[in-house]
């Protein structure tokens, strides 16, 4: 299997970080080399396995759907890397 | 104020109870000595300050009922610690000032014990070396230019170089029992669901796992002991009676059962490895234990495993970093723009890699090839182990397959990387206890670790194991305190 620059770019797209064509041939390098490596599972037979999902085999506790921590909209608005003192500020989205 | 430093956490609580030494005193020395120890790179961000204050204050009303009374500690910096700052590693989290605080930590606070920073480790401990922290690579206390092993490396590096009497890492393949062993120190992975994952800055949710480092196995079964309990803020917190771990420690494993998995004998195995784990299989006789050889037939499928598993959960858990609600944020033409600079500048190389490969594996027409795929493997990873488990009580074998590296020595090939972590990750996919003990030295005078894995909340009885194999061993570690000027 081969990932190729066209893949790269779709999965970057995908994931929301920009790569320029050297950095997209340097991870199509590093992919490849990594997938080449997990391929290994093809050996395993599976079809009849159910898939784990969940490492924990307990039920899920229910609880009161209670706020617990008010008041700290200040806070929060504090660690935004730009805010007009109520929101958090994006880029213009409507033009 | 030198000879503080090299005691245990269990000899400080009680010097401290007999009143022999204050908060002050104890914290005083660590902190001068972390901050002769600048060179080893163990911190991102200190606290001294206020930790002195705290110390003071805590000299004035002392409460000697708690189990850490005035304990000064460092902890890895992916715990997130109300109003002081929480970077993970990562430069995308490097103004990062949570308004919580994690369970596992504020149980440590609530039993008396006082911050003394947050410690270095992999960018959101992906890493096997300290070497992808956005803040530098950690030295070994061991040797300079060695890695300390990683994620926790910052934390082996501060338990081993005694600038904190004990610390907390986490585990998601191997990130507190590799570096242990590189460092010659005791770490423990609890079982999942042992310790609270509320307030850690999540990697792969299902893998994730706080636990204890230490210099002896009787320190690192105290600060279990305080970190592990029941959360309602982490549903997948288990609610099971935890056992009073320090107290109920004992070296009598008199007849149990040890597991000898001969799939850990893997192909280029150092023969000093193989040696060190033939030793271990008579310190186990010595204790009056039986090991029996098993068969974990799966074993080499678990690292392909996680590299699927891993990085799938990470690029999840990692599409919150967005430049909008806090961290680092770029500048861009508009909103997607926006993200895809931020995203691209904010993470390292190592996480952009992984994120990559995660959003691959989840894209349409791959998720049956390989996410699917892993799940179902992870099944028979996990079967394997309960199968063993009928015949014996735990497994022992080696921490790592070589000891501890140069810096930069892998780096250029992930791959070489993951397979560090080739006797650590199936503890992790099965989601099981694990506890690396030093265990020897390699020709280089370098630590070497044995692994004790075991029955899913059989924490005490692995600890037990290690308690008595500690004994024979009478492992010496060997620092030079090279930096040191």
């Amino acid at each position: 299997m081969s990932i190729d620059l066209k893949t790269i770019k779709h999965i970057s797209k995908l994931a929301r970080i920009s790569v320029d064509e050297q950095k997209a041939e340097k991870l199509a390098g590093d992919l490849n080399s990594i997938f080449d490596f997990i391929e290994k599972l093809n050996e395993l037979k599976t079809d009849n396995v159910e898939p784990l999902t969940s490492i924990a085999e307990t039920t899920l506790k229910l609880r009161s759907d209670e706020v617990k921590s008010k008041n700290i909209r200040e806070q929060i608005i504090k660690n935004s890397p730009q805010d007009n003192e109520d929101y958090f500020v994006v880029p213009k989205v409507i033009e | 104020m030198s000879d503080i430093v090299k005691q245990s956490l269990t000899e400080l609580v009680e010097n401290i109870k007999n009143k022999k030494l204050s908060s002050t005193d104890v914290t005083k020395a660590f902190i001068d000595r972390s901050e002769k120890s600048e060179e080893l790179n163990a911190y991102i961000t200190n606290d001294f300050t206020s930790a002195l204050d705290k110390a003071k204050k805590f000299d004035q009303k002392p409460n000697f009922n708690l189990k850490l009374p005035g304990i000064p500690m460092a902890v890895k910096d992916l715990f997130c610690t109300k109003n002081i700052k929480t970077t993970a590693g990562s430069k995308i989290l490097n103004n990062f000032v949570p308004t919580y605080e994690s369970t596992v930590t504020e149980n440590i606070w609530n039993e008396g014990a006082i911050l003394l920073g947050k410690l270095n480790c992999d960018e959101f401990a992906m890493g096997s070396s300290n070497e992808t922290s956005f803040f530098g690579n950690v030295q070994s206390p061991i040797d300079k230019n060695l890695v300390p092993g990683g994620s926790s490396g910052g934390s082996a590096s501060a338990v081993a170089g005694q600038l904190t009497p004990v610390t907390i890492g986490t585990d998601t393949g191997g990130s507190i029992r590799q570096p242990a062993s590189f460092t010659g120190i005791v770490g423990l992975k609890p079982t999942y669901g042992s310790c609270s994952r509320y307030g850690i800055v999540a990697f792969a949710s299902s893998l994730d796992q706080a636990g204890p480092m230490a210099q002896n196995v009787k320190d690192c079964a105290l600060l279990h002991e305080v970190i592990s309990s029941y959360d309602p803020k982490d549903s997948t917190s288990i609610d099971f009676k935890r056992n009073h771990y320090s107290k109920e420690l004992t070296n009598n494993i008199k007849g149990k059962k040890i597991g000898i998995p001969k799939e850990y004998r893997v192909d280029g195995m150092p023969k000093e490895i193989e040696d060190l784990w033939q030793k271990g299989i008579q310190y186990i006789k010595d204790c009056g234990a039986e090991t029996i050889d098993i068969s974990l037939p799966n074993t080499s499928y678990a690292l392909p495993t996680y590299y699927i598993v891993a990085p799938a959960e990470a690029s999840s858990n990692l599409a919150r970093y967005d430049g909008v609600k806090y961290g680092f944020r770029a500048k861009g033409e508009n909103l997607i723009d926006m993200y895809e600079r931020t995203r691209s500048e904010g993470f390292g190389a190592e996480v952009q890699r992984r994120i990559m490969i995660g959003t691959y594996v989840l894209s349409s027409g791959y998720y049956d090839a390989y996410y699917l795929k892993a799940q179902k493997v992870r099944k028979l990873i996990k079967n394997d182990f309960d199968e063993a488990y009928k015949k014996v009580d735990a497994i022992l074998t080696p921490s790592t397959p070589s000891s501890a590296f140069k810096i930069g020595e892998k780096t250029n090939d992930p791959v070489s990387m993951y397979l560090n972590d080739i006797f650590t990750v199936p503890v992790n996919l099965a989601g099981l206890p694990g506890i690396s003990i030093p265990a020897g030295h390699d020709s280089k005078g370098y630590p070497l670790g044995l692994q004790i894995i075991g029955k899913a909340f059989d924490e005490q009885k692995i600890l037990n194991i290690a308690y008595a194999m500690e004994e024979k061993i009478n492992f010496k570690n060997k620092i030079t305190d090279w930096w040191i000027k």
